[in-house]
C-alpha cells in the first residue's frame, strides 16, 4: 500500500518579474515563495502596485517571469524558460479564471459562455452543453441558461463565470477582485461558491482583492508590499 | 461552436446595415462591368446585324465604324461576282440628330438595299420595309411607334416596324431606310453648296451613287479568307472578316471606355477593400476585450483569427449578393444597356473574397497583438 504524498497545486520558487532594465527598471516581484494546497482559499491583499496582480498573472501564465520557478499541479511550466510550448492549452488544462467584471462573451448566451470552454479543449458538442447544464444547476444559475450575459444581475453573472472557470474541472482557479461589483450579501455568495468549489473540487482559489469585507472568508491571507510577501496571515 | 455567426446574429441590426452599404457599393462596381459589357454588346450588335461574313470598305480605312469610307455604289455587283460569294448588300452608316415632337432624337441610320444584305436582324412590331423610298424600320429606343410620320433631311419617313436593343456603339438607336433614301440623307447638297458645285462644273443632280460598305455572305465550302484576298486586289478596296470587324471595333471604338471602366471598378475596388478593412478593424477594436478574455481562457489564434476572417467573409458575400440583386433588379432602368454575365459576378464574387481576406488583415493583426492581461481589471 502506497500514502500519496500530498503536493501544493502552486509552487512558487524565487519568483521574480521585473519590467524594463538599466534605470527604467522596475521590480515588479521580488524572490517570491509560495506554495497554495488543494482546497485552500487565500486572498492575495496589498496596495495598488504590490506586486499582487503580477503575481496572478505569472501563476496565470499570461506573464513570463525574470527568475525564479513556477511548478503548477506537479508540473514545472517555467524555470528559465517556458517548458510548455502552448501556453493558452496549458491555462485551458489547468487554470481557471474569474474576472471583476465577469468578462461574460456578450455574443454568448449563459450556457454557450460555459459551453465554450469545453468545446475548445475538444469536447464533444452533446457532452458540454451536458457539462454546462450540470454546472449551471451546480451553481444555482439553471434557471438562466438561455439568457444572454446582458440580461443578467451581478450575482448572477458572477455564478455564471465561476461556472465558465469550472468547466474544464482545472484545479487551479485565480481570481480577480471578484466581489468588487457585488453588495455584501451576493459577495458572500460568491466566496461560499469558492469555498464549495475548493473543497469539493479538491482545488486552490487564488483571489486578488482589496474587498474587506470577504477578508474572513480566506484560509491564508498573503500581504504584499513593494513586490514581497510581507506577511501571510490566517483565520 | 461558431463564434463569428453568434457574434453577426448578436449585432445583426447593425451588421446587416453594414453589409447593405458595401452592397451599393459592390452593386455599383457590378453595375460598371455591366455597363462595359453593355457597350461591346451594344457596338457588337451593328456589326452582327446584317449576319455578313465579309466587310468591304475603301482601301486605306478601317470603316465604316471606326473610320469613315466612301465606296462607289456598283462594287456590291463586283463582290457578288467573286467565286464564292453567295449573298451582298451595299450599306451606309450615319449619325444625325432630328426633332420629333419637339425632342432632339439621336439617330444611328443604316441604309440598305431591301432584300439583299444588311436589314435589321429581327422585327418586333410592324413589317420591314417594303417600298423604295420614304419608310423606316426603327428600334423602339427611338419612342417612334408603327404608322408614325417624322422629317428627316427634308424628307419624311413612315414608321413600318420596330425592332429591339439595336444601338450604336455610342448608344443611339438604329433606324433602318432604304439604300437610295440613305444615300439621299447623307450625300445630297443643301441649295446653297448646290448652287455653289453647280457653278464649279457639272450639274450636281440629288445624290451621288456612294456607299460606306459591302457586305458578303460565302458558300459553306468556300474559303472566307480566299474570297477576302480577290476583294483586296481592286486597289480601291479593303477587305474584313467579321472576326476582324468586330475586333477593330471593340479595339479601337470601345477601347478608352473599356479602360475607363477598367479604371473606375479598380478605383471602387480598392475603395470598398478599404472600406471592408475599417469596419473590420472597427468590428475588431469594439471585440478587445472579448478577445483577450478567449485567448486567456485558452482559445488558440485559429478561433480567433477565424472570427474575424469568417465575418470579414460573411459581410463580403452578404454585400455583394445584396449589390448583385439590386443591380438585376434595376438594371433595365439605366439609359443604356446593362449586360450581366454570370462569369462577370462569379469573378467578382472571388474578387470579393479575396478582398475580404486582405482586408481581415489589419483585424487579424490588432487581434493578434492584443494582450491576454487586458482581460484582467476594470
Amino acid at each position: 500500500m502506497t500514502i500519496d504524498t500530498p503536493r501544493p497545486l502552486v509552487e512558487c520558487r524565487a519568483l521574480a518579474k521585473h519590467f524594463g532594465e538599466g534605470e527604467t527598471r522596475v521590480d515588479a516581484l521580488r524572490a517570491v515563495d509560495l506554495e497554495l494546497w488543494p482546497g485552500e482559499v487565500v486572498g492575495l491583499l496589498g496596495p495598488s502596485g504590490s506586486g499582487k496582480t503580477t503575481l496572478l498573472n505569472l501563476i496565470g501564465c499570461i506573464v513570463e517571469p525574470s527568475a525564479g520557478t513556477l511548478c503548477l499541479d506537479g508540473e514545472t511550466v517555467w524555470e528559465g524558460k517556458w517548458l510548455r510550448p502552448d501556453l493558452r492549452r496549458l491555462r485551458l488544462e489547468k487554470i481557471g479564471f474569474i474576472f471583476q467584471f465577469h468578462n461574460l462573451l456578450p455574443f454568448l448566451d449563459v450556457s454557450e459562455n460555459v459551453a465554450l470552454v469545453l468545446d475548445m479543449a475538444g469536447v464533444a458538442r452533446a457532452d458540454t452543453f451536458a457539462r454546462a447544464h450540470e454546472l449551471l444547476d451546480y451553481l444555482e444559475v439553471g434557471h438562466r441558461k438561455t439568457a444572454k450575459p446582458s440580461s443578467l444581475s451581478g450575482g448572477e453573472a458572477q455564478r455564471v463565470a465561476i461556472a465558465r472557470a469550472l468547466a474544464n474541472r482545472p484545479r487551479i482557479i485565480l481570481a480577480d477582485e471578484p466581489t468588487a461589483a457585488l453588495d455584501g450579501e451576493r459577495a458572500g455568495i460568491v466566496m461560499n461558491l469558492l469555498r464549495k468549489v475548493a473543497v469539493e473540487h479538491s482545488a486552490t482559489v487564488v483571489v486578488v482583492t482589496h474587498d474587506e469585507k470577504i477578508w474572513n472568508r480566506f484560509d491564508r491571507i498573503f500581504h504584499l508590499r513593494d513586490g514581497r510577501i510581507a506577511s501571510i496571515g490566517t483565520l | 461552436m461558431n463564434l463569428a455567426l453568434r457574434d453577426i446574429r448578436h449585432h445583426l441590426g447593425r451588421f446587416l446595415m453594414t453589409a447593405v452599404g458595401l452592397g451599393l457599393l459592390l452593386g455599383v462596381v457590378l453595375s460598371m462591368i455591366g455597363i462595359y459589357r453593355g457597350l461591346v454588346a451594344d457596338a457588337l450588335g451593328l456589326v452582327r446585324a446584317p449576319g455578313a461574313e465579309i466587310w468591304v470598305v475603301e482601301t486605306g480605312t478601317r470603316g465604316p465604324f471606326a473610320e469613315g469610307s466612301r465606296i462607289p455604289g456598283d462594287t456590291r455587283e463586283s463582290i457578288a461576282r467573286l467565286a464564292g460569294v453567295t449573298e451582298t448588300g451595299s450599306m451606309t452608316f450615319q449619325s444625325l440628330e432630328a426633332t420629333h415632337r419637339d425632342r432632339k432624337l439621336r439617330l444611328q441610320v443604316v441604309g440598305y438595299e431591301p432584300g439583299r444584305l444588311g436589314g435589321p436582324p429581327a422585327i418586333a412590331e410592324g413589317r420591314g420595309l417594303a417600298r423604295s423610298r420614304f419608310e423606316i424600320v426603327a428600334d423602339v429606343k427611338t419612342g417612334l411607334v408603327v404608322g408614325e410620320r417624322i422629317g428627316l433631311g427634308g424628307d419624311v419617313f413612315t414608321v413600318a416596324g420596330t425592332t429591339r436593343d439595336a444601338v450604336s456603339s455610342g448608344g443611339d438607336p438604329v433606324v433602318w431606310m432604304a439604300l437610295r433614301d440613305s444615300q439621299v440623307l447623307q450625300f445630297r447638297l443643301s441649295p446653297a453648296p448646290a448652287r455653289r458645285e453647280a457653278a464649279r462644273g457639272p450639274v450636281v443632280s440629288g445624290a451621288p451613287d456612294t456607299i460606306n460598305a459591302v457586305v458578303a455572305r460565302v458558300a459553306a465550302d468556300a474559303s472566307i479568307e480566299a474570297v477576302v484576298e480577290a476583294a483586296k486586289r481592286w486597289k480601291h478596296l479593303a477587305a474584313m472578316t467579321e472576326d476582324e470587324q468586330e475586333a477593330i471595333l471593340t479595339r479601337s471604338v470601345v477601347e478608352k471606355a473599356r479602360q475607363q471602366i477598367g479604371l473606375f471598378t479598380t478605383v471602387l475596388l480598392t475603395v470598398s477593400t478599404v472600406i471592408i478593412a475599417l469596419i473590420i478593424y472597427t468590428m475588431t477594436m469594439d471585440k478587445i476585450r472579448e478577445i483577450a478574455t478567449l485567448k486567456l481562457i485558452g482559445a488558440p489564434d485559429g478561433r480567433i483569427v477565424g472570427l474575424i476572417v469568417q465575418q470579414a467573409l460573411a459581410l463580403g458575400l452578404i454585400g455583394f449578393s445584396v449589390g448583385a440583386s439590386l443591380i438585376a433588379s434595376v438594371k433595365d432602368f439605366f439609359p443604356r444597356r446593362v449586360v450581366m454575365l454570370p462569369e462577370d459576378a462569379a469573378s467578382l464574387g472571388l474578387v470579393v473574397i479575396v478582398v475580404c481576406l486582405v482586408a481581415s488583415g489589419l483585424g487579424v493583426r490588432l487581434a493578434l497583438r492584443v494582450d491576454p492581461a487586458t482581460a484582467l481589471g476594470g
